[in-house]
């Protein structure tokens, strides 16, 4: 963008665009693909659930698929997180940060899903009650 | 750094060695290492939310005999709050645009769009959460609408939060003009509320429209 943001080699604010992507039309374009894409990608989301065409066992994997592309394109064109020189560390950042939602998200769902495995069955359990 | 010289480096892969990048330019400007620290901040929030997300995953089926999801969520209504969202994100990228080219009227007009559309989102929001406490559908009928309220409701918080410092920022910007404290603090705050839309997308995905889906 223009003059607030400092020319600093190596890194760009989060939010901030480069100096070859600034003035104001070139902004407003990005935002507008940014909204376009997004809102295209919603109604997908939205028609999705009740269409007759899809094979139904697909539809939350769509859904999922749909949904990750969705917070890429908000990442890219609202946030500028993007794969440029200068976002590197952002980027960095943003990947440890993928990193931990991955683990805290899927190793609840593993743990909680297998529970029940190893615990003592009920009818054992009211068995060693009854022997004392 | 003859060697640098010699080849030009249009990617900037040197920007790691140190005796290019600091020394020659000294520390980072503030508005990097704020901006920066904020967005390490935005992180740890999407770490909070994905902790509730995870409750929410293995709570799903928790239903206590009670209603599930798909008997209770009114997408129609989620649709709307979709879209508000999505269209305040990018009021909210004009507002920034104007803030950019220093347009004190723009900025205002970008800012109270934003605004508004993120109070319609709230009271929508409020109003779907009213239905569901009246039906006796509160967040103590089960441990599936506990974390339903938790997840949701936590959104909804921030957003709340958002749209009072949008006021602020709004009120600022009038009394204040643009000054560099406010420009880093607006950035700080476009990335907070463009940050907010990426948890609804997962929101309406995981919470509506998987769990509208049977």
């Amino acid at each position: 963008m223009t003059p607030q943001a400092p020319q600093w080699r190596g890194q760009v604010a989060p939010g901030d665009e480069r100096k070859e992507d600034s003035g104001i039309s070139a902004g407003v374009r990005g935002y507008l693909i940014g909204l376009v894409l997004s809102i295209l990608l919603t109604a997908l989301s939205f028609s999705v659930i009740d269409s007759v065409f899809l094979w139904k066992p697909a539809i939350p994997v769509m859904l999922g698929v749909l949904a990750v592309a969705q917070m890429g394109i908000h990442l890219v064109f609202f946030l500028h997180i993007n794969t440029g020189p200068d976002n590197t560390n952002n980027i960095l950042a943003l990947a440890f940060g993928v990193l931990i939602v991955a683990f805290v998200v899927a190793g609840s769902l593993w743990i909680m899903a297998h529970l029940n495995e190893n615990m003592m069955p009920m009818d054992k359990l009211m068995d060693l009650h009854k022997q004392r | 750094m003859s060697a640098v010289a010699a080849f030009p480096d249009p990617n900037r892969l040197g920007r790691l060695d140190a005796e290019t990048v600091a020394d020659e330019q000294g520390p980072a400007p503030k508005r990097i290492v704020v901006g920066y620290g904020f967005w390490i901040f935005l992180l740890s929030d999407f770490i909070m939310f994905s902790a509730f997300f995870a409750a929410y995953a293995v709570l799903n089926g928790a239903t206590a005999d009670g209603p599930a999801g798909h008997e209770l969520f009114d997408l129609r209504n989620v649709a709307i709050e979709t879209v508000c969202l999505l269209l305040s994100s990018f009021t909210c990228g004009m507002a920034s645009l104007a803030v950019s080219v220093r347009s004190p009227v723009w900025t205002q007009i970008a800012l109270l769009a934003t605004g508004l559309l993120g109070l319609v989102f709230v009271i929508l929001e409020v109003a779907e959460f009213h239905t569901l406490v009246v039906a006796g559908n509160g967040p103590q009928r089960s441990a599936f609408l506990s974390a339903f309220f938790t997840l949701v409701g936590c959104h909804g918080v921030h957003v709340t939060a958002g749209g009072l410092w949008l006021g602020t920022m709004m009120a600022q910007f009038f009394f204040k003009g643009f000054n560099e404290t406010l420009l880093r603090r607006f950035m700080c705050f476009s990335l907070f509320w463009h940050a907010l839309d990426i948890i609804w997308v997962a929101i309406f995905t995981i919470v509506y429209l998987m769990g509208a889906f049977t």
